[in-house]
């Protein structure tokens, strides 16, 4: 069967934009730290790796479908439709941020956009994605849910009652399993038991009687395929799915942690900076979906050179922007803490 | 119109007159709706009456995500204790996202639990922690005393866009009183004067305000006039109707089910000592349990609770303590 129009050049032009907004928008989060030092404060975790992924899997969404991610969360409101500059002055923790700097880059939310919110607590936001799949099959919305998590996540007791009560309830609702390879600094083919014993992570979905299945995370075209057919029997009513998509995230987990007043910027990617294995990030860093994408597209001449630098400079353009209106916000006011304690 | 009802029953009315009407309400947990004939799921259906599987982390989380998402579910968790398997939901997930959000989302879920249930579950099974949950921003938590409190509270909660941890006292799920018929709505957030009276206030949460009305009843026969005051709803607190209260009395005993660090007591406390100490005659006094776990057998539970005797005793020595500087 011919797939839809999903794959004709509109539609790949569409994947290749979005990954690179992505792509632009992380390096402009770990470029500010030492542009403009101080301006994020905490903890941020960046997407860059994870761009194929995103953008596959979301490209079989229709209009009002949700999506619910962990605390790495800038990519998926950057394909909804969030403009950047709100997402930027989130994490710039400022007055016009997404979340008027009550939440910053692990807390983004924009229900308006089909994104109700991300918890920073890692695993916990399965239940939440589960819980909007109850509402979207109680409400016969005709909603899926597209829920993203980290290998780390897959370790949590919440992934397992999530899981086995989304299969009870067959519930429209269909899980990423993002393995980008590490949970915080842990590898994980150290703390994982399928892992451990040779098998694919989305062997944990036979436990719960419902498809799993490994895709190649770093080409959009395989996940979006994957994808479809999960949401399809989401919306069938038939219940779960879990993909593990399989990727590397090519930066660190996050900003150093450090104590006021010392900085902190993003260091070396744990494989190197903790394993001292510097021939597998090469290795992956080879493999960047970002890239691969290009070439593709360009080979196959649906992209022109001209056409790809002309979306890389676009998006390099909104996210200088994004950037500038962040900076240019102003810091909310002290008493403001005290809003949206009870609604 | 009103009738007479037990707690139990009073609660179960204001969660069915709530789902007749609002589509958006559903209820799960865990031992409920396994047969057809159950009349929850015959009157609501199986889509929103739902046996859930023995997992509180997720039937709380799923509760959380479906209310950011438009339903206002009603989770049965049974004991308060299971709340504690999840507690990472109830106190770093549900009450947060409001506010991290900026205002965008709202969370509009109860979750449902008895606790204190001194009959002889012993150590796990018996406790109070309200205590843990009503200092966290953005979250309420209610203890009914009542059977009309009791409806009247959890339609108040259902209907609350906020999370609300709702706490029933096992010991007071027989109780029989007067319940107001049809739609009866209790406000959160407000203190309830149980009985009113001129030399001492008590403050007693849960199953604790019956006990201090029955020794306030006794004291009245020695000429001492108490007031009881329910705060009914721990978070947010009614400090004002409390300190009212001990502005008119100018003595306080607070009668708490829960071991003394671990009680609204000694919260309320702390706000009487800041917001009403030039009221005071006397030093607040508080009975609670003693610190210990709740233990099995039968003599050693009652040693360990607060009862109407332990009342009147502090009742006197605060009242005795005025004689003395007098």
């Amino acid at each position: 069967m011919k797939k839809k129009k999903e794959f004709g050049k509109d539609r790949l032009v569409w994947m290749y934009t979005q990954m690179v907004r992505i792509r632009e928008f992380e390096e402009a989060v770990k470029r500010a730290f030492i542009e403009h030092p101080g301006a994020i404060r905490g903890h941020a975790h960046l997407g860059d790796g994870a761009e194929a992924s995103i953008v596959g899997t979301l490209s079989t969404r229709r209009d009002t479908d949700l999506v619910m991610p962990s605390y790495r969360c800038h990519g998926y409101p950057i394909v909804l439709g969030t403009p950047l500059r709100k997402i930027m002055a989130e994490i710039f923790g400022r007055k016009d941020g997404l979340c008027k700097g009550f939440g910053g880059s692990m807390h983004l939310a924009d229900p308006a956009h089909h994104f109700p919110g991300t918890s920073g607590i890692i695993g916990q936001s399965i239940a939440h994605a589960t819980g909007a799949a109850l509402t979207a099959q109680v409400k016969k919305t005709g909603q899926v849910v597209f829920c993203f998590f980290g290998d780390g996540a897959a370790k949590q007791g919440v992934f397992f009652e999530s899981l086995n009560m989304a299969a009870v309830w067959k519930l429209p609702v269909v899980y990423v399993l993002e393995n980008n390879q590490y949970q915080a600094y842990t590898h994980f083919s150290l703390e994982d038991a399928n892992a451990i014993a040779g098998d694919p992570l989305s062997k944990k979905a036979e436990a719960f009687s419902i498809p799993g299945t490994t895709v190649d995370g770093t080409d959009p075209l395989a996940v979006y395929k994957v994808a479809e057919k999960a949401a399809e029997r989401a919306r069938a009513g038939k219940g779960p799915s879990l993909i593990e998509s399989k990727f590397y995230r090519l930066s660190a987990h996050g900003n150093v942690i450090t104590v006021p007043p010392l900085p902190t910027q993003f260091p070396e990617h744990e494989a190197v900076a903790v394993y001292g294995n510097k021939a597998e990030f090469a290795k992956w860093k080879s493999k960047d979906p970002v890239v691969k994408f290009r070439a593709r597209l360009t080979k196959d001449r649906v992209l022109i050179e001209a056409g790809a630098k002309r979306i890389e400079d676009a998006a390099r353009a909104e996210v200088k922007d994004a950037v500038k209106f962040a900076l240019a916000s102003p810091l909310p006011a002290p008493e403001e803490a005290l809003h949206y304690v009870y609604a | 119109m009103a009738r007479e009802m037990m707690y139990g029953d009073a609660i179960a009315a204001a969660i069915i007159e709530e789902m007749q009407r609002d589509p958006n309400v559903v209820l799960y947990g865990q031992n409920m709706a396994m047969t057809e004939r159950d009349p929850m799921l015959k009157k609501f259906g199986k889509d929103r009456v739902r046996l859930a599987p023995i997992s509180e982390t997720a039937e709380i989380g799923i509760g959380i995500g479906a209310a950011m998402t438009g339903l206002r579910p009603i989770v049965e968790l049974w004991m308060s204790e299971f709340l504690l398997v999840a507690f990472d939901q109830v106190i770093n997930e549900a009450p947060k996202f409001h506010y991290m959000s900026g205002g965008q989302v709202k969370v509009p879920v109860v979750l449902k639990a008895g606790f204190g249930f001194c009959a002889g579950w012993a150590g796990q099974h018996s406790n109070c922690i309200y205590h843990t949950m009503m200092g966290i921003p953005g979250l309420k938590v209610v203890v009914p005393s009542t059977p009309a409190d009791a409806k009247g509270l959890m339609t108040a909660a259902i209907r609350d866009d906020n999370p609300v941890v709702y706490l029933h006292p096992y010991m007071l799920t027989l109780d029989k009183g007067e319940v107001p018929e049809g739609e009866y709505v209790v406000p959160l957030g407000v203190a309830d004067i149980k009985r009113a009276g001129t030399d001492v206030t008590l403050v007693a949460v849960g199953w604790m305000v019956k006990k201090a009305v029955a020794a306030a009843e006794r004291l009245a026969e020695e000429g001492i006039s108490a007031e009881v005051v329910d705060p009914r709803t721990l978070a947010p607190l009614d400090v004002k109707t409390i300190v009212e209260s001990v502005k008119k009395t100018g003595r306080l005993v607070l009668v708490d089910q829960a071991p003394r660090h671990s009680s609204a007591a000694a919260v309320i406390a702390g706000e009487v000592a800041e917001h009403g100490f030039e009221y005071l005659r006397a030093p607040v006094k508080m009975v609670t349990a003693l610190d210990t776990s709740v233990p099995y057998s039968e003599p050693m539970e009652n040693y360990i609770l607060p009862n109407e005797n332990k009342i009147i005793q502090a009742v006197k020595s605060v009242m005795a303590h005025e004689a003395v500087a007098a």
